[in-house]
């Protein structure tokens, strides 16, 4: 079977870049498919949410499907919230044999922030068995059970890594599991903590991190200096300096998209200094237009 | 323990208001701990009844008994004499205890006056909080005495997630992440290493998912 094409321009040592889109709520895959052409030719491959937010959405797994369709790769990323392990493996059989290479594999945002508070969550096993399930039904054949699979599905394995979460110091060793479980590559929670990332991926190297799986630092343009600040002040596990919101707020409203994106740009830059670091992810929350402005400027056009 | 709270008085009154005399049925034991159904409990939850209804002008009987443990047949059979005087019985015990006195007496209405919570402890004064989901095959001693499962809202066996934050847990900033505890226990007593082994999936038999349990103990038996 023929790996993927994140997986090649990994294992060229190519510096990678992928994006990411959100499913639509609702049934209409044109918003998917109008999303994906966006990024068309931009990247390497596009992660696919999986009801990101716990907010109720068409799968992850067939709006990756309408992608493969498209002719673009992408990374099919599984909550490990909402299905247990009967459900996670029979899905990563069913989309290899739709045509997807990559998974990204994640315990999930709690359901109590999304539309369905009131659900039961599965947490039947957690994001680091996840890695493990996938790695053995891949490369032994077989599913948890021991069960010999008649086509094992090759799928290569991602997960998430956020540095900027607490406590910063297990941070790493929480990293070195994902790869003792047998993660291929990890995309990490925005970055705009530069001097934090950069500790951290220095830890990541001292203890030979670097030599067995991709990093892809993730980015989030700002749109505005509201969103730095909701972020900055909201969502656990995303820290931004002070000065950073500042030069925000110092921009006129009309100039802060503008602003974001130079940013932005500036820590694509700064990122690609940063020894052992394999690729970037760009979260351009639905603001997926700006995603081919970004690579271009940042002189990481045309894809290999 | 065993932690439950008392339903709300609005709640337990609509309940309550079809009947022209009731039982309220304290327990002796978890939930007199934990403030929600001991006999000051019972007492306090009648007087609030009976003024309640009678500034609507309307009187109900309401009589009151606590026994020791509503979870156990040798206890609650004090209160046959007074269930059979009524129509309906007020359980303030845990959803146990409920069940217990709702299959010993199924003549009568049983509603539950506790909703029961978890299995805790009393942290401080006035504050419990939960320890223990129950799983069947205790495995604390991986993670130093805290259990993730019990405590970490996405029982991750592998944490933290990406929402611990300064110590806490994004889905409850007032609850301490378990994780950050765990690490905080293993760098203490310089076991990160041991923290950085694989943990395998959790065989779920033992616990709910299992279906109902049975602890039967035959050297016990009479």
């Amino acid at each position: 079977m023929s790996r993927g094409k994140l997986e090649q321009t990994l294992g060229e040592g190519k510096f990678a870049v992928t994006a990411e889109v959100g499913p639509p709520r609702g049934a209409n895959a044109e918003v998917i498919l109008k999303k994906a052409a966006l990024l068309k030719g931009c990247v390497d491959a596009v992660n696919v949410t999986d009801n990101q937010t716990a907010i109720v959405r068409m799968s992850s797994i067939s709006a990756c499907a309408h992608l493969v369709q498209l002719g673009m790769e992408p990374v099919m990323q599984m909550v490990t919230r909402d299905r247990n392990r009967i459900a996670l493996q029979s899905d990563i059989m069913g989309a290899y044999s739709l045509g997807i290479r990559n998974m990204l594999c994640l315990s999930g945002d709690h359901q109590t922030f999304g539309s369905e508070p009131g659900a039961m969550n599965v947490h039947d096993i957690d994001s680091v068995h996840l890695i493990h399930t996938v790695k053995t039904m891949r490369d032994e054949g077989r599913d948890m059970s021991g069960y010999e699979l008649n086509v094992a599905p090759r799928m290569f394995i991602g997960a998430a890594e956020n540095p900027f979460a607490d406590p910063f110091e297990y941070r790493v060793i929480r990293l070195a599991k994902k790869v003792a479980a047998g993660v291929d590559f990890i995309q990490t929670q925005c970055v705009y903590d530069m001097a934090r990332f950069k500790e951290w991926m220095k830890q990541a190297r001292d203890r030979g991190l670097t030599e067995k799986v991709y990093i892809l630092a993730g980015v989030t343009p700002l749109k505005s200096a509201r969103m730095a600040k909701y972020m900055a002040a909201k969502v656990a596990g995303i820290t931004i300096p002070e000065q950073m919101i500042t030069r925000m707020e110092g921009v006129a409203k009309e100039h802060a998209a503008a602003e974001g994106i130079k940013i932005c740009l500036e820590t694509i830059q700064e990122l690609r200094e940063i020894p052992g670091l394999s690729g970037i992810h760009i979260m351009a929350i639905e603001w997926e237009e700006k995603v081919a402005e970004i690579v271009k400027a940042a002189g990481l056009f045309p894809r290999p | 323990m065993i932690v439950g709270e008392q339903k709300p008085l609005e709640e337990i009154k609509a309940k309550v208001s079809g009947y022209s005399r009731i039982l309220i049925l304290g327990c002796g034991t978890c939930v007199k701990t934990c403030f929600a159904g001991g006999e000051d409990e019972v007492a306090t939850l009648a007087s609030a009844l009976r003024l309640s209804f009678k500034l609507e002008g309307r009187t109900i009987q309401i009589e009151e008994q606590t026994v020791e443990r509503q979870c156990e047949d040798e206890f609650i059979k004090e209160a046959a004499t007074n269930i059979a005087e009524v129509k309906a019985v007020v359980s303030l015990a845990c959803g146990a205890g409920v069940q217990m006195v709702a299959s010993r007496f199924p003549q009568v209405t049983l509603l539950p006056g506790v909703n029961t919570t978890f299995i805790g402890i009393l942290e401080k004064a006035g504050l419990f909080t939960e320890k223990c989901l129950g799983c069947g095959n205790c495995i604390v001693d991986l993670f130093g005495g805290i259990c993730p499962i019990g405590r970490c809202a996405k029982r991750l066996f592998h944490g933290p997630c990406g929402g611990s934050s300064k110590g806490k847990c994004e889905v409850n900033p007032d609850t301490d992440c378990a994780w950050q505890l765990i690490v905080d226990h293993a760098a203490a007593t310089g076991q990160l290493d041991k923290l950085a082994e694989y943990v395998p999936p959790k065989d779920w038999r033992t616990s709910q998912a299992g279906g109902p349990r049975k602890v039967h103990r035959e050297d016990h038996e009479i």
